[in-house]
């Protein structure tokens, strides 16, 4: 590992002046000191933000500001946010292990990087890391890699179980930069890789989040993740869905996928169709297939287009079990 | 020390060292550390606790949990120089002198090992699940992740799904941890139960400081 100086930064103005540009925030470490050790990463220096003060959860117009700096376990233990938004709970309970999500911050986790075994590798090449020198993961081990949204240059995904939950909580990240802090939606916030994946999200270098709005919710919530096994994985696929119902027809309804593209993947075209539909399972499937039309699945990932399909189904269907007679 | 061979620094940069305190089972250590030793080697190779265990250096076993600030932690992804003043438990201080912690009693009456190379994690771990089961944290096996948690065999499966065993010996080690997490209960008055609930129910700040057992040593 290259050897890097360390500095605790007290304030967001010190955090944003010690960064040049061979530096990284650290948060809990959890990726960052992984990936320094694989060489993947080499700062020259690391900016502790973990004692800065964003480290509360707080209500925030109807919502709640989660500071940048709370870690993973206590976000997922807020009695406000296991009763307001169970979805979010429930994905950050469903990633990574007891103690990694004691030391994960909100920060880190939202701009955790792939997990494509090329991307973690310095001796083969890699769009993402490495700009320019190709992908070999489109030809060579992609079974879990995206579905949607990829493009020659790359097929990763987006890791995060979190941030999932986020994209159907509408939720916006605040960032700090050099001209003053800003709130970008989650839908602007991560990118698609297009022709320059080295990008996972809009940021600027040096900016800092400092937490994330979540506006308020009003409906009824959940996550669920589909892994190889049953605990301590990564998501084949995850959806995180909110649906209303009344009098048997959705009234509105928001969902995201995991583990299917190089960001949270928000199914637009089947909330569409569902908003104004009877609440039944036959309706679930219509706008999950209609969403997967935009698939392209890689050699060895297609398993993921029924998977997805099937977990919208049924994600929603516990939200809202289609009563006999309801519409269909 | 030299704190990780895994990719060499072939920068030829030369080393920074930064001064730390750790408190490590109640004593006191002033270091001077490497700014890329993680915790994990500098209690193995700068303090000869070598209870704690590397097996994978990515965070991915559990080998080399400990406890700090009373919530368990990998030591591997932890950088010593981020933890300056923390208070660490490791395997070595769960016991008092000679008499053992009720899991690592617990341990040796279920023979929930074989090899014993994942025990010591697996020991910090699990009394971190105990003291997060006390506190209300739900995990994601919880049928309503906003209400109370029990600490049934599918809870500490998944509670304790950070820690690998390669020698299997899974079936005892949730056997020793249910019997723990029992008497645990059993000792404790349904108030007290209450109690720790409503102090998970607060907006949590970060490290919400040692837990009571931390506390009362
Ligand atoms: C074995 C293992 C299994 C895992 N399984 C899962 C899983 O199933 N699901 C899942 O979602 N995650 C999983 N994770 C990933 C884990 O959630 C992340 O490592 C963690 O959330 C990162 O948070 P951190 O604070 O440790 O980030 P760090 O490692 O400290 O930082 C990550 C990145 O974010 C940057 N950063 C940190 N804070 C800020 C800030 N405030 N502003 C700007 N940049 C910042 C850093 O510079 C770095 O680039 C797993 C990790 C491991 C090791
Ligand atoms: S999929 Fe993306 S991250 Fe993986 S090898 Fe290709 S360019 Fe790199
Ligand atoms: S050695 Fe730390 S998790 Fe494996
Ligand atoms: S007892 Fe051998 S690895 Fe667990």
């Amino acid at each position: 590992m290259r050897p890097f100086t360390y500095e605790r930064a007290r304030s967001a103005d010190e955090a944003l002046a010690l960064h040049d540009g061979d530096t990284h925030y650290l948060g809990g470490g959890t990726n960052l000191v992984d990936l320094m050790r694989l060489g993947v990463e080499r700062p020259a220096r690391l900016v502790d933000v973990t004692r800065l003060p964003y480290d509360r959860i707080e209500e925030h117009g109807g919502g709640l500001l989660i500071g940048a700096a709370v870690r993973n376990s206590d976000l997922a233990a807020d009695r406000t946010v296991r009763e307001r938004y169970p979805v979010l709970a429930e994905a950050v309970l469903a990633g990574a292990s007891g103690q990694i999500r004691n030391q994960a911050t909100v920060g880190g986790n939202l701009l955790q990087r792939t997990r494509c075994s090329y991307f973690q590798n310095v001796t083969k090449p890699c769009n993402k890391r490495d700009p320019g020198s190709g992908c070999p993961a489109r030809e060579g081990e992609h079974h879990n890699l995206a579905i949607l949204g990829h493009t020659p240059h790359c097929v990763a995904t987006h890791p995060s179980d979190m941030a999932v939950a986020l994209a159907v909580l509408d939720a916006s990240v605040r960032v700090r930069g050099g001209s003053g802090e800003r709130g970008v939606r989650l839908d602007e916030f991560y990118r698609l890789p297009g022709d320059d994946p080295s990008r996972d999200t809009t940021l600027d270098p040096g900016d800092l989040v400092t937490g994330i709005q979540v506006p308020p919710l009003g409906m009824a919530s959940r996550y669920r993740k589909v892994r190889e096994r049953a605990s301590f994985a990564f998501a084949l696929v995850s959806v995180a869905a909110a649906l209303d119902v009344a009098d048997g027809k959705v009234l509105d309804c928001r969902v995201a996928l995991g583990g299917v593209a190089h960001r949270p993947w928000r199914a637009r075209r089947a909330e569409e169709m569902l908003r104004g539909a009877p609440a039944t399972e036959e309706s679930y499937l219509r706008a999950a297939r209609a969403e997967m039309e935009a698939a392209q699945p890689l050699r060895d990932n297609g398993f993921k287009v029924p998977l997805a399909t099937n977990l919208i189904v049924r994600t929603l269907s516990e939200l809202a079990p289609s009563k006999p007679g309801d519409g269909s | 020390m030299e704190p990780d061979m895994e990719s060499e620094n072939v920068s030829g940069e030369p080393p920074v060292r930064a001064e730390i305190t750790l408190i490590v089972n109640g004593r006191e250590h002033r270091l001077a550390v490497d700014t890329r030793a993680s915790l994990l080697d500098v209690l193995r190779e700068e303090l000869g606790l070598t209870g704690t265990k590397k097996g994978c250096d990515h965070g991915q076993c559990g080998a080399c949990t400990i406890l700090v600030g009373g919530r368990r932690a990998n030591g591997c992804l932890a950088l010593a120089v981020a933890h300056d003043g923390a208070d660490i438990v490791t395997v070595e201080g769960l016991a008092h002198g000679d008499e053992l912690s009720p899991l690592q009693a617990a341990f040796i009456e279920r023979d929930a090992f074989q090899c014993g190379y994942c025990t010591p994690g697996q020991l910090c771990s699990a009394t971190a699940v105990l003291d997060e089961a006390a506190r209300g944290w739900p995990s994601v096996v919880t049928p309503d992740v906003a209400a109370e948690p029990e600490l049934d065999e599918p809870e500490i499966r998944e509670r304790m799904s950070g820690n690998i065993c390669r020698c299997g010996a899974y079936v005892n080690i949730v056997a020793a941890v249910r019997q723990a997490a029992a008497r645990e209960t059993a000792g404790r008055r349904p108030t007290e139960r209450q109690a720790a609930g409503r102090e998970a129910a607060g907006h949590g700040g970060a490290g919400q400081g040692p837990t009571e057992r931390e506390a009362a040593r």
